[in-house]
Formats: structure tokens, C-alpha cells, sequence
């Protein structure tokens, strides 16, 4: 198909309206993280790494960065063991109820976070009695991060087919030699990416968040939140957003060149 | 269903009577309403080497699935060696199979992946390797080992995956349409390797596939599938000279069909018959040549004559609208019979008609 002259030009100016839509704001955000003016006047008049600086003996950012990378690699390890169990079980084998599982599966990424947050909320408090604590927050961030394993495992699963499961079954190997032999070397990348789109997604979530954390238990997100609007903290949240901007593009971006199933990355 | 009444060919390497290595007994397959499998019995002697033949859809791959495990049976026993190994799984069973895909493991090398079925028998590392580098030596591969499978040509990957299946000395050997997906030539080279080694070993080899020259090439016998059924199992020489329903005659090689009323006319028989269009001569319309007793003489007009290298495949039309395809050997002369619209004789011997049994 070919467009005219002028077609072409205003979808190329869209697109980069769009674009620029999304990702100025953020390179504000990354050019105000050095910005020596306090109350970030704009253009910056000077380069200062002050506010990084503040940033990293910035206790409460600190603390708060560790516990999103351990609610993130927790959540996202048990997402790994989960998703791909499920994805082998719908992928592999035949049983009654096996689309309502499917579907059930993959709703929670679907679900708005303020219902899964109350949800989950009033199931840890009211129906099981336990306290919030960090490991409420795990529980429900692997809800949603099952699903990006599960959907990258299940098409990877989808397209090996199951000739090289049924020849390694032929040659003599039970379900699990075949599992760890031929299998699980073919899902690597699959796991890697899933893998690294689950801890992303885990890493900047916030609404869930709110509904299960606990006292103390304060995540990077929740703490910009918290910081945002003190003035003399502005700048340091600056530093913090570049920190979670760079934590979430990376795996994302690793994920997508690592995996060739675009289609199914969420 | 008809079935001809063949014993088993004898095995190459036979000691007494030969072993019956599969056994199939009224083996049903359905996938929901469809009968994939529609009962099959079947029996193949050791040492013999089998052709499963028939239009995609017609139950022979499934067939094959149900011998390999890989599909469970909705009705019927599958024995192999004499023991019942219907509910076993694919990896219980003493019979290996060659993909039609080759289902090489991308992530191992080559000789990892003719290793394979020792390694997960538990032998050490060594021996595998030993034992895997002399079946790779056996398809002549030997110097590839250290490659991956995606570093192969078509050709290479199928024998190693034949190398994968033989180094475990199988009883039986299950190819699923194993030349499929090579060019001509390499699956004619292909055809010949895959018969001598299946002497030089004397497993049964299983043989899927559509191709009917492949399948009267190779095999010992043939059986033909259509509708989850054997339609005829005999020898090759069974199957191509005594087609026993218009559908093998019409599945395997070309065939001058004559219906009821086509035969009562030549032959004076009302059944349905096949004739080999080689089976047919053709002379000048106007020669003086007398016929024997034997032989039918049908004036007719050539419609159209297709070269083939070999000989020439000439359509004729009969002055009563039958058609017939007839094959002539070259000559050697660049000028051969048959041009379009020539009168010529069609002449066959009563002989060489076979009747066909009416189809159910």
C-alpha cells in the first residue's frame, strides 16, 4: 500500500506528537534529578549531582529501594515456578474445566488494581485474619505477575509444538528427565523474559501496593508518593523516579529483544 | 473390508518361522466423532520392512502413534514381541521413531542428540559417546558430531535422527514419513540408504507414507489405509498387479477404470475391472495385425500425448466416449506415435484386466 505525500507527513507528525507526549515528560524528569534549582525553574542553570547524592544517604529512599527489589525478585520467583507449572498443565495436558482456568489465570492482569487491591485486602484481613506485612504484598504482586510468565511460557510452548517432548519421551525418557532435558532448556528465554517483565511490572506497581502493605513496609513507589508533594524531598523523588524509570525500562527492553513472542509479552 | 490373505513376507535374516513384532487387533482411534482409526488388524514378522500407504486423513500416521504410544486407543490391543503394550507409555516401549520433522533437540549438538536415549538410560558419559559416535559413523555422519541440528542440511538432519533411533537397537523402527520434506534426488539416495541399512540391521521398519512409488520401492509389504481402514495389505507386486477395489488401483499408480457396463461390452463381464495404462498397445488404426483369442481391439482417436522422458503417456478417446490413458516406452526417435487426433487400435490382453471387487 502506498500513501500520498501528505498522508505520510501528517502520520509522521502524529506519531511524533505522540511520542513526545509520553517521553518529554520523562526526560524532565530526568534532566530536573541534576537540576541545582531546588524548586527546578526551567530551563536548569546548572549541572549538580546534589540531589543524587542526597538520594543515596537518603535513608527512607533507600530502604525503600531494597524492599521493592526484594517484594519484586520474591513475587517474581514465585510468578517463574507457578506460571510455567501452569502454562505446561494448559499447554500439555487435557481436563475438565481447562478454558475457565485459562481465563481465571490471565484475568488478574486484566482486573483494575483498586478491585484486586480491596479484594486482597479484605481476603488477608478479614477472611484469613493475617496482618499486612511484606509478604502481603508479595502474594499480590505474584498474582499479577504469574501472568507474564504464564503468557510467555504458553506461547513458547504453543510454538515448539510437541515433537521434540514426544522424542525425548520415545528415546526412552519419563515426564521429568524430559521435562529438565528438552523442555526447560527450550523455555529458557521465555523464562527470562516473563521472568524480567514480571519483576518490572512488580517494581513500579502501586495501587495493589497500597492495599497490602503493611506498616513499615514501604516500596519505592509508595514512598515517592508519600515524598512528592514536601518540597524539600521534590528533588530526591526526582532521583528515585530516573532510579524506577531505569529498573522498569531495562527488563523490558531485555525482555522484548530476548523474546521473539512480542505478541504475547503481557 | 477386504484383505488379502498374504502370511507375512519371510524376514531377511529368518531362524524358523518369524516372530511376529507388532500386533494390532481390532485398534480403533477416535478423535471426538471422528473415527480416525476404524479397526485394524494387522500383524508385521521381525526383520520385515512395512509400508503404511495412503491419502493424507486415511488413519496411517495415527496408526503409527498408537504403535509409538503417543496416542492411546479408543478400542483394541497394540502387542509388540508378544506383549500387550496398549496402556504403556511411549518411553515403556521397545520401538523408536523418526520424525517427520526429524525432531532433533536444537540445543544440543549432534552427537549429544544421537546420545540421548543412552543417556537417559544412565550410561556413563564415555560410552555414550562411544556408542553415539558409531551410529553417527553408520549414517555416515561421523565427522558432523560437534555441529548443531539448525547447522544441517535436510538430508544430514534425517539421518541423524536415524542415527538417534538406531543407537538404542530397537526392535522396531517407526518412520513417519522420514523422506518427506527432501528434494527428489536426496529422497531417492535416501530411499536406497534407508533399505540397506534396515538389511544390514534386520529391524522392522514401520513406513509411513503417501508416496505409492516409495512404498512399492522398499517395501516387503504394503498396506493400504483409506477412511481409518486397511483397504489391501499384500506385496508390492499384490498391490500394484491385483488392485482388489477401484480405490487401491485408483490410490496406487495410474488406472483405467471400466465400470460395470464398459466391461460387459469388451469383455463380456458385468463387474467393475482395472487395467495398467503400460498394459495397453497402441497401432495404426488401419494395420492388418490379426488378434489372438486373448486379446481386446478398441478403435479410438488420441486426444493428447504427454512426453515423459521415459515414454509417452497418451489419452485416447473410444468412439463410445470411454477414456484411456495409455503408456508407451520411448523409442529412441524424436518422432514417436500418438499425435493428437490420430486413429489408432488400442489393443490388451484379457489377461492383464483385473476385476475389482465392488466397493462396500
Amino acid at each position: 500500500m502506498t500513501l500520498s505525500t501528505t498522508a505520510k507527513r501528517l502520520l509522521a507528525a502524529v506519531t511524533f506528537g505522540v511520542l513526545a507526549l509520553i517521553y518529554l515528560p520523562l526526560l524532565v524528569v530526568v534532566a530536573n534529578s541534576v537540576n541545582s534549582n531546588e524548586s527546578m525553574t526551567w530551563p536548569p542553570d546548572h549541572l549538580t549531582f546534589e540531589w543524587w547524592q542526597r538520594a543515596w544517604h537518603s535513608a527512607g529512599a533507600r530502604d525503600a529501594l531494597l524492599t521493592s527489589l526484594e517484594v519484586g525478585a520474591v513475587a517474581t520467583g514465585i510468578a517463574l515456578v507457578l506460571g510455567t507449572l501452569l502454562a505446561m498443565a494448559l499447554q500439555r495436558y487435557s481436563f475438565f474445566g481447562k478454558n475457565t482456568v485459562n481465563l481465571l489465570v490471565i484475568l488478574p492482569i486484566a482486573l483494575p488494581g483498586v478491585v484486586t487491591g480491596i479484594a486482597l485486602n479484605n481476603g488477608f484481613r478479614g477472611i484469613l485474619g493475617i496482618d499486612l506485612t511484606l509478604w502481603t504484598i508479595v502474594i499480590a504482586h505474584a498474582t499479577f505477575c504469574i501472568v507474564t510468565v504464564f503468557n510467555n511460557v504458553q506461547a513458547r510452548l504453543r510454538r515448539m509444538g510437541t515433537s521434540l517432548e514426544e522424542a525425548s519421551a520415545d528415546l526412552g525418557a519419563g515426564v521429568f528427565t524430559t521435562f529438565r532435558l528438552v523442555t526447560l532448556p527450550q523455555l529458557r528465554s521465555a523464562l527470562l523474559a516473563g521472568g524480567m517483565l514480571a519483576f518490572a511490572l512488580s517494581f513500579d506497581e502501586i495501587i495493589v501496593t497500597t492495599f497490602t502493605a503493611g506498616d513499615g513496609a514501604t516500596t519505592l513507589p509508595i514512598w515517592i508518593l508519600n515524598n512528592m508533594f514536601r518540597p524539600n524531598q521534590a528533588p530526591v523523588v526526582n532521583v528515585v523516579a530516573v532510579v524506577l524509570i531505569v529498573f522498569s525500562i531495562i527488563p523490558v527492553w531485555l525482555a522484548q529483544r530476548l523474546s521473539s513472542d512480542v505478541d504475547a509479552v503481557r | 473390508m477386504t484383505q488379502a490373505t498374504t502370511p507375512p513376507a519371510a524376514a531377511p535374516a529368518a531362524t524358523g518361522a518369524p516372530q511376529t513384532a507388532i500386533r494390532l487387533r481390532g485398534l480403533q482411534k477416535h478423535f471426538g466423532d471422528v473415527a480416525a482409526v476404524d479397526g485394524v488388524d494387522l500383524d508385521i514378522a521381525d526383520g520385515e520392512f512395512f509400508s503404511m500407504l495412503g491419502p493424507s486423513g486415511s488413519g496411517k500416521t495415527t496408526v503409527l502413534r498408537l504403535i509409538a504410544g503417543f496416542e492411546s486407543a479408543s478400542a483394541g490391543t497394540v502387542e509388540l514381541g508378544g506383549v500387550d503394550v496398549t496402556k504403556a507409555a511411549p518411553f515403556e516401549r521397545d520401538v523408536h521413531t523418526v520424525f517427520q520433522d526429524y525432531a532433533l533437540f536444537p540445543h544440543m549438538s549432534v552427537l549429544d542428540n544421537v546420545a540421548y536415549g543412552l543417556r537417559v538410560r544412565g550410561m556413563a558419559k564415555k560410552q555414550r559417546r562411544e556408542r553415539a559416535q558409531q551410529a553417527l559413523d553408520t549414517v555416515r555422519l561421523g565427522h558432523l558430531g560437534s555441529r548443531r541440528p539448525t547447522q544441517l542440511s535436510g538430508g544430514q538432519r534425517q539421518r541423524v535422527a536415524l542415527a538417534r533411533a538406531i543407537v538404542l537397537e530397537p526392535r522396531v523402527l517407526l518412520l513417519d514419513e522420514p523422506l518427506g520434506a527432501l528434494d527428489l534426488k536426496l529422497r531417492e539416495q535416501m530411499q536406497v540408504e534407508l533399505k540397506q541399512l534396515q538389511r544390514e540391521l534386520g529391524i522392522t521398519f514401520v513406513f509411513v507414507t503417501h508416496d505409492q512409488e516409495e512404498a512399492l520401492t522398499l517395501s516387503d509389504r504394503i498396506a493400504v489405509f483409506d477412511a481409518g481402514r486397511i483397504q489391501q495389505l499384500g506385496t508390492p507386486q499384490e498391490i500394484y498387479e491385483q488392485p482388489s477395489s477401484a480405490y487401491v488401483a485408483g490410490f496406487v499408480g495410474t488406472t483405467n477404470l471400466l465400470d460395470a457396463e464398459t466391461s460387459q461390452r469388451l469383455l463380456g463381464v458385468a463387474a467393475e475391472h482395472a487395467l495398467r495404462p503400460e498394459r495397453l498397445r497402441l497401432t495404426p488404426a488401419n494395420d492388418t495385425e490379426s488378434a489372438d483369442a486373448g486379446e481386446v481391439r478398441i478403435p479410438a482417436v488420441v486426444v493428447e500425448t504427454i512426453y515423459l522422458g521415459t515414454g509417452n503417456r497418451v489419452h485416447l478417446r473410444t468412439e463410445d466416449g470411454l477414456e484411456l490413458v495409455a503408456l508407451e516406452q520411448s523409442t529412441g526417435s524424436l518422432d514417436d506415435s500418438g499425435h493428437r487426433g490420430e486413429q489408432v487400435t488400442v489393443r490388451f490382453a484379457r489377461a492383464d484386466v483385473v476385476a475389482l471387487t465392488p466397493a462396500p
